[in-house]
C-alpha cells in the first residue's frame, strides 16, 4: 500500500504529511523543555540567598560545545540544500561533519560530566570546606571506621557559601590540600544528588544530551542504509532529511538558551 | 517554504545559511563576552543575556528551520505552543510574587 502524501502536498494542510508530524512533536517538545526550564526558574529563586552556584561550569568548555552544535546546524541545513541542488556526494559530506560534531558534542559533555562525578566537597569537623578534585585515595574503610588521607587538588575554604561563588571567593590557582579521615564530617561529589542546582543541570543537559544521540542516530541512519532511497525516490528522501533537520535544529534552539541559562548567569 | 525551488535559486538560500552561521557565532561570542560585564543589577545581566539567546533563537527557528515562510498551518500549531509555554513561564513567575497572607515576602 503505498502512504500518502510522503512528497506531495496534502490538500487541507498545504503539506506533506511528516512535516506536520514533526512540528505537532516538536510543539510537545517544547512544553517538555518548557516543564523543566520553569523548574530550574523555582528552584533559582527558591534558592537561600548565596546559596545558587555561579561559575561551577567551564565557560571555555560549554562555549566550544555551543560552536559544535551551531556548526553542526550549517552543516545539516547545507546537507539538505545539497539535495535540493542533486549533489549526494556534497550531502554525504555535509551530513557526516553533522554526525562528527554530534559525537564531539557528546564527548565534550561527557569530558564535563566527569569532571563533576570526580569533584569533592569535603565538609571538615573544625566547620571548614575542602573543595576539589581527589588527587590520591589513600581512605580504607574498616570495621565501619575511616581510616588513611585524601589528597585534594582545590581549595579550602572557611564557610560553605563560599563554595558557590568561586569567581568571587578564589583568585588564586588551585593547590593540593591533604586530608585526613578523622577530620572529615560528610563528603560527596557534584553528582545530581549534590543540591539542586547540579540536579537541574544533569536533567536539563542529559535531556538535551538524550536528545543529541536520538538525533545522530537517526542521521547517521538516513546518510548510511537509509540514503539509498535517494535513488528510487530522491524527493521522499529530501523531505526525511528535511524532518530529520528540523529535529537537529529544534536540539540546537534549545541548547542556545541552556548555555546562557547553566554556564553563564 | 517552497519545495520546488530550482538548484541555481539555491545558491541565494546557501549564501543566507551561511550569514546566519556567522551571526550565531557572533552572537555566542556576544554573549559569552556579556556574561562578564556588570550591567547594574545581575537581572539585567539575565535580561542581555535572554535577549541575545532570543535573537540567536529567531535565527535558527526562521532560517534554518523555515519559519519565515511557513504555511499557515504550522503557525497555528505554533501560536498554540506559544500560548501554553507563555502561560507556563507566566504562571511560574506568578507564583514569585503569590504569598499566603501575613507570611513573609521575598
Amino acid at each position: 500500500m503505498e502512504i500518502p502524501y510522503t512528497t506531495q502536498p496534502r490538500p487541507d494542510t498545504g503539506l506533506y504529511n511528516a512535516k506536520v508530524g514533526i512540528w505537532l512533536f516538536l510543539a510537545s517538545e517544547v512544553m517538555l523543555f518548557g516543564a523543566l526550564f520553569s523548574s530550574y526558574i523555582l528552584l533559582r529563586v527558591g534558592a537561600e540567598p548565596g546559596f545558587w552556584p555561579h561559575g561551577w561550569l567551564n565557560v571555555p568548555v560549554g562555549t566550544a560545545n555551543t560552536l559544535v552544535l551551531i556548526t553542526s546546524s550549517i552543516t545539516t541545513v547545507m546537507a539538505w540544500a545539497s539535495l535540493k541542488m542533486n549533489n549526494f556526494s556534497k550531502f554525504k559530506f555535509y551530513h557526516a561533519c553533522t554526525i562528527l560534531f554530534a559525537l564531539t558534542f557528546v564527548c565534550i559533555k561527557s569530558y564535563e560530566y566527569h569532571d563533576k562525578f570526580t569533584h569533592y566537597e569535603v565538609a571538615l569537623a573544625n566547620g571548614k570546606f575542602v573543595d576539589g578534585h581527589m588527587k590520591e585515595n589513600k581512605l580504607v574503610m574498616k570495621d565501619g571506621v575511616l581510616t588513611g588521607y585524601a589528597v585534594f587538588s582545590g581549595h579550602e575554604v572557611e564557610e560553605r557559601s563560599h563554595l558557590y561563588d568561586l569567581k568571587k571567593h578564589h583568585t588564586k590557582g588551585h593547590e593540593e590540600v591533604k586530608v585526613e579521615a578523622a577530620e572529615i564530617k560528610r563528603m560527596d561529589t557534584y553528582g545530581p544528588w549534590h543540591n539542586t542546582y547540579t540536579a537541574i543541570y544533569f536533567t536539563l543537559t542529559g535531556l538535551h544530551a538524550l536528545h543529541v544521540i536520538g538525533g545522530a542516530l537517526v542521521i547517521g541512519f538516513l546518510w548510511g542504509p537509509g540514503s539509498k532511497l535517494f535513488r528510487t525516490d530522491p524527493e521522499r528522501f529530501t523531505n526525511r532529511i528535511e524532518i530529520s533537520g528540523l529535529f537537529w535544529h529544534f536540539v540546537d534552539l534549545v541548547w542556545i538558551f541552556l548555555f546562557p541559562v547553566l554556564y553563564l548567569l | 517554504m517552497s519545495d520546488a525551488h530550482a538548484p541555481e535559486h539555491f545558491s541565494h538560500h546557501v549564501r543566507r545559511y551561511l550569514y546566519v552561521f556567522y551571526a550565531l557565532i557572533f552572537g555566542t561570542v556576544i554573549t559569552v563576552g556579556a556574561s562578564y560585564i556588570n550591567f547594574g543589577t545581575y537581572s539585567w545581566n539575565i535580561a542581555v543575556a535572554l535577549v541575545i539567546a532570543c535573537g540567536k533563537a529567531f535565527l535558527v527557528a526562521g532560517y534554518f528551520m523555515h519559519l519565515i515562510s511557513e504555511r499557515k498551518m504550522i503557525y497555528g500549531i505554533l501560536a498554540f505552543t506559544a500560548f501554553f509555554f507563555v502561560g507556563l513561564m507566566a504562571l511560574t513567575i506568578w507564583h514569585y510574587h503569590d504569598f499566603p497572607m501575613f507570611t513573609s515576602t521575598h
